[in-house]
């Protein structure tokens, strides 16, 4: 039985295990979530996921929230197709991994949300977007990034030399950030420009920034 | 009796695995010092130094733990079964970005901001008890049906709300808890077992002003 997975393409968290099902070469079906029309919080799907967020993953009669818990059990579940994004075989870069895919949760996340959000979001309630918010935020994103700069410096990727989870996790954002004005807290700084550019041109996060339209049209 | 290291304690303790707990002065400010963001750039506790391996974040560092020991000890992560193990995730997840989102801000402001010489700000925490309220909701329906919150099975997502919770639990905004049958029997169940006994004895932030915080683990 394929996979289901409930939420719309163009979210964040939704393209996140998107992206991660592509480097799998996992099949699914995507049913979509009318966020716009508050779907997210009938009960229907509340009975998936009683915080009313997507997406939501079906796998037989397991039924799973939290992108970043889906992301690692689609990883662990096919561990033996696709691309390695967990580094199970080592239990020292599986521990790197870990690491930081934390620190994407805990330090990237909550600066750049908030910025996407600002950009993206308020504008479609006919509010301008927070300068003061946005700038406040671009401030901790840039000291987060600043060590992200020295980390890339002797890696290749988060984790070690080799493009993990850890990567991808920070995909969705950072993929909507790229066409705001604020996309120069990433360009300024050389490994994560480079790096940037190296995770989005990968075939799986390509295919999936074809489905990361908002705010188009 | 940082709430982080704690986290790593409880785990090492559940785990049954020796370590060296070395303290770090966050008083004096020490985890912004050179040597430590070598270890940790981003600049906070804990440190979890395995041989040539370091490790920073507390959740990385006690998953890491949980599967590295994984024959010993308690079986936090359910790794035999594919389905369990996926919902100890999904509840680690709900811990890190429901959870400790609405009850950190409130134990700052009971806790941290008092040793600035300033009273707690009553609308921030009423604001986050707010918000923590409507995700005990969600708990206390889930708790009416399994006993823990990955299933009936403690896991490593019931012990990462430990050290929050065992703070939250000395002030007025207790009453969060208590007044959910189902978290609140929860909350005794895993606030009760050997280890979370043993980790809340250094819990001892706010009761003696002289005390150093720690929390590096070698």
């Amino acid at each position: 039985m394929a996979l289901k997975l409930h939420g719309p393409a163009m979210s964040t968290s939704t393209s996140l295990v998107i992206t991660c099902l592509h480097e799998k070469e996992v099949d699914f079906e995507l049913v979509p979530v009318d966020l716009f029309a508050g779907e997210h919080k009938q009960p229907h799907f509340l009975a998936k996921n009683p915080f009313g967020q997507v997406p939501v993953l079906e796998d037989g009669d397991l039924t799973l929230f939290e992108s970043r818990a889906i992301s690692t059990y689609v990883a662990e579940k096919f561990k033996e197709t696709g691309y390695d994004l967990t580094r199970q075989q080592n239990l020292q870069e599986a521990a790197l991994v870990k690491v930081w895919m934390e620190v994407e949760s805990q330090q990237f996340c909550p600066a750049i949300a908030p910025i996407v959000y600002q950009f993206y979001v308020d504008p479609l309630k006919g509010v301008s977007p927070d300068q003061a918010m946005i700038d406040v935020n671009l401030e901790k994103l840039g000291k987060v990034l600043d060590i992200y700069e020295a980390r890339l410096s002797s890696t290749k990727y988060l984790a070690g030399d080799f493009y993990s989870l850890a990567d991808l996790h920070h995909i969705p954002y950072t993929h909507y950030l790229m066409k705001t004005p604020a996309a120069s807290v990433i360009n300024e700084r050389p490994h994560v420009k480079a790096w940037w550019e190296d995770i989005s041109s990968r075939p799986a996060s390509k295919k999936t920034a074809e489905g990361m339209t908002f705010g188009e049209k």
